[in-house]
């Protein structure tokens, strides 16, 4: 178990990372889904 | 009506819920199964992400030079290759930011300060600033094919910057330490955490560049059809 005086920056960069992940991906899902309103299902090649 | 957004199918909707599970499973490894190193005691967790972030960007930035190799032959040129070396170089500036600031918050632990001008922190923030750049070349202006052209050129240039990062530590001696994982530094349980770091990031990896580089075939195709429209009506108005 990772001890509490270390934690942290151990903790903090972990948290750090997985934010940084998780808000790339949320922008890049809502701009996929604003742009996807202007292009119709049919003329996209991998639907 | 797509509920996981209109850039995913079958497959991505699967490799997410993998990755998703692969970075739980780093999570609950890296902070709560691995045992501490004899050396660096609880902060050698910081390897679990440090070096996958690393790892990736390298890979990431590798794609890029590949695909924008494959658009540059004429044989396989191809708008596809364009766009997976955009969404490949911007997924790897995402890890390599990443690589440098968990790399940062190690060094003030270890070192006892954030940053110093070693030869692979130094030639990891120039391989970083680099693709920075490569992505602002790619917004300017001008058709697809000339965004493709003068970016897959760059692309080139700029992959060669990879070996001199990734090879610093053995030529220079830096501070920094040198491959740990290749010296067999790591058994056991930190080494099983350590390729459960490297899964789950490739895995998120794969997931981005797919997601990324449909959004922007989405986008170009916006581009195209505004363009039309613009040629329509200049036409329209010529028209006696």
């Amino acid at each position: 178990m990772i001890a509490l005086r270390n934690a942290a920056h151990v903790v903090g960069s972990y948290a750090i990372t997985f934010a940084a992940i998780a808000v790339y991906t949320w922008n890049l899902l809502r701009r996929a889904r604003k742009a996807a309103r202007q292009v119709p299902v049919e003329d996209r090649p991998w639907t | 009506m797509n509920h996981f957004g209109p850039t995913s199918t079958r497959f991505t909707r699967a490799l997410g819920v993998a990755t998703i599970l692969g970075l739980g499973w780093l999570a609950v490894f890296g902070l709560l199964l691995s045992p501490d190193d004899v050396v660096q005691g609880s902060y050698a967790r910081l390897l679990y992400i440090h070096v996958p972030s690393a790892w990736l960007a390298y890979l990431a930035f590798g794609v890029t030079g590949l695909a924008s190799g494959a658009y540059l032959w004429p044989r396989t040129r191809s708008m596809q290759w364009d766009r997976i070396a955009g969404a490949s170089a911007e997924v790897g500036v995402l890890f390599m930011a990443l690589a440098l600031v968990t790399g940062s918050l190690w060094g003030k632990v270890t070192w006892g300060t954030y940053w110093t001008w070693d030869s692979r922190l130094t030639t990891t923030a120039f391989l970083f600033v680099t693709y920075i750049g490569y992505l602002a070349v790619r917004d300017l202006g001008g058709s697809h094919e000339q965004r493709a052209r003068r970016s897959a050129v760059l692309a080139l240039l700029a992959v060669l910057e990879v070996p001199l990062v990734h090879f610093s530590v053995s030529w220079w001696r830096p501070l920094h330490q040198a491959e740990t994982i290749e010296r067999g530094g790591l058994k056991g349980l930190m080494l099983f955490s350590f390729f459960v770091g490297m899964i789950a990031f490739t895995l998120l990896y794969v997931w981005l560049v797919m997601h990324r580089q449909r959004l922007m075939m989405l986008n170009d195709m916006i581009d195209d059809s505004g363009l039309d429209r613009a040629l329509a009506e200049r036409r329209n108005e010529v028209a006696p």
